[in-house]
């Protein structure tokens, strides 16, 4: 469904140059006090292309995603969207650049003090895209394009289950009809046929022209049916010296062939050495 | 742990007091630590409360954003202040009446309730009850949104958290404060004169007549003027601990804490300087122990 906005200036500006990628990290590294999340990533994302980034919790996914947005800043190295690095525009530039971003948050994000209606119609009424009864509009559609009823408008949501929640997260980030979709553990805490719903959203949004994605998640079947392209991040403090912490990238189907052992350890869900960490931490308490 | 190796080099040469130099210097590096922390909090403070200033002077956000924070701050502290300002009036005639009469100057009670109340005690006391009652809240509830990332969320949408979370509250506390301290200030008044004039008996006119030679305009204005200030110091300190919440409930309930404590520790300073300020400006412009208007 296409909703056509009043005044809207989302649409300008996206043609850009089909040839480039959309998004570039160029040797980023991140650092929290003196800890190293992520080490010299060097990433490209091509238009229209779903990528989904798989790997354990805490090697980085989360930050990689705040840092492509421009909510964590880089120590070093480059974060490029559409040929400008995001970490040197000014604000006006920056937020106008966000308008061209859909971002959802693994527990929605939703803000509590507004209505569902209000959560999906604040990015629009923010900058000023729409009024009134077009609001209301465009409000119900992107509603029914998640597949809620008109009633959940007047709700707050407190009053919605996770996976209500997280629809409505995914229609206030499609409300601008954003270029590049940003997916944060969109089905952790969902029982597997909501996940699958949750799916089958981010598909029917990947196929809309020109909407590139980039998924993190730990679910594999969301890797397996959503992704065009799946890379495995790798904690940076386990990683050999010189190793990339990138330590697979390709298709889904390569996914299944891997040779990295760490890789087809979390592909098939075993702990492997974790388990003997385990043990010997528990024996070191013992003792 | 048993298995200690035994060739462990001795890194602490044994002739030079280990024991004590290890305790200096953890000692120094403990302070040390505690003064960066310090004056990097005050820093980032001051560039937190220099945005403020650049979206107030540049940018306000919608009458839909402000006026519900306005309603949370102004009519919905108005109940407490004054019911507080009505206590403290009486509390200050029922302390100082046995003094006052010792002395023969039961009369003079008026003027010494009155002008503790418009100059200090209603400004301070409004500040307070305001840190207490909506800088804790500012503090949880922007803390929350932190936690939450539904300041993220924000920023992802192209909003600015500092325009739309902190303007509003920071408007509303410094454009409401001076009235909620007038209010403190009349409920004040007016319960130091009944304890006084019906409770305890002191003549009326004597009460009134002694409370408006002492007290002027002067006194009302300088609760009024620092009130904008402690207004705009609950506001910047609430919002700001809001802002750099810890993660988990005990971060959000710390950083509601901390809103309150520092914010009364700073109003109570700031009172003390703006109080040198103003009566060094009073007594430059030639008025010491007379009554400007």
């Amino acid at each position: 469904m296409t909703t056509t906005y009043p005044s809207s200036n989302t649409q300008t500006d996206r043609a850009g140059d089909p040839s480039q990628p959309l998004v570039e990290l160029r040797s980023m590294t991140l650092q929290f006090s003196r800890q190293t999340i992520l080490n010299k990533i060097t990433l490209s994302i091509p238009r229209g292309q779903t990528l989904v980034v798989i790997g354990e919790s805490g090697c980085g996914k989360t930050m990689l995603l705040k840092t492509v947005v421009g909510l964590t800043r880089p120590r070093s190295g480059q974060v490029v969207y559409d040929g400008d690095d995001i970490h040197t525009l000014n604000d006006h530039d920056l937020t106008n650049l966000r308008c061209k971003f859909g971002f959802v948050f693994q527990n929605a994000a939703l803000f509590d003090s507004m209505t569902i209606g209000q959560n999906i119609a604040f990015p629009l009424q923010q900058h000023d895209l729409a009024q009134g009864r077009d609001v209301n509009r465009i409000v119900f559609d992107r509603l029914a394009e998640v597949g809620l009823p008109d009633s959940v408008a007047a709700k707050r949501p407190a009053q919605l289950s996770g996976g209500m929640r997280k629809r409505v997260g995914l229609a206030r980030a499609l409300v601008l009809e954003p270029e590049l979709m940003l997916y944060d553990e969109p089905t952790t805490g969902l029982d597997p046929i909501m996940s699958d719903v949750i799916n089958e959203l981010m598909l029917r949004t990947s196929a809309k022209p020109d909407v590139t994605s980039l998924i993190i998640t730990h679910d594999m079947k969301t890797a397996y049916k959503v992704a065009d392209r799946v890379i495995m991040l790798y904690p940076f403090s386990r990683l050999e010296k010189g190793e990339d912490q990138i330590i697979f990238d390709g298709t889904p189907q390569e996914l299944e062939q891997a040779s990295d052992r760490r890789v087809r350890q979390f592909v098939n869900g075993e702990a492997g050495e974790r388990l003997m960490e385990l043990r010997s931490s528990a024996l070191e308490n013992f003792e | 742990m048993s298995s200690v190796p035994s060739s462990r080099p001795n890194k602490i040469p044994t002739t030079e007091l280990p024991g004590l130099r290890d305790s200096l210097v953890r000692w120094v590096s403990d302070w040390g630590g505690l003064v960066v922390d310090a004056m990097t909090t005050v820093g980032d403070m001051a560039i937190f409360t220099y945005r403020v200033f650049l979206w107030l002077f540049t940018s306000w956000p919608s009458r839909g954003t402000i006026l519900p924070n306005f309603y949370q701050v102004g009519v919905l502290s108005l109940p407490v202040v004054a019911l507080t300002g009505t206590f403290i009036g009486m509390v200050l005639a029922n302390q100082s009446y046995d003094q006052f009469r010792d002395i023969g100057l039961e009369n003079q009670l008026g003027a010494v309730i009155n002008m503790s109340l418009v100059r200090e005690l209603g400004p301070v006391l409004a500040a307070t009850m305001l840190a207490g009652r909506v800088g804790s809240s500012m503090a949880a509830v922007i803390g929350t949104m932190r936690v939450t990332e539904q300041i993220d969320a924000l920023i992802s949408m192209g909003a600015n958290p500092i325009r739309y979370l902190v303007v509003p509250r920071f408007l509303a506390c410094i454009m409401l404060i001076p009235a909620l301290t007038i209010m403190a200030d009349f409920m004040g008044i007016v319960g130091g004169y009944f304890y006084s004039v019906v409770m305890l008996g002191i003549d009326h006119y004597q009460y009134l007549n002694n409370s408006r030679q002492f007290v002027g305009g002067w006194d009302f204005f300088m609760g009024i003027f620092k009130s904008f200030f402690f207004g705009g110091t609950i506001a910047i300190v609430s919002c700001y601990r809001g802002f750099h919440c810890q993660a988990g409930a005990e971060g959000v309930g710390r950083a509601a804490t901390a809103a309150f404590v520092i914010s009364f520790v700073l109003i109570l300073v700031v009172d003390l300087m703006l109080n040198i300020l103003l009566n060094a400006v009073y007594t430059s412009l030639g008025f010491a122990g007379k009554k400007m208007f």
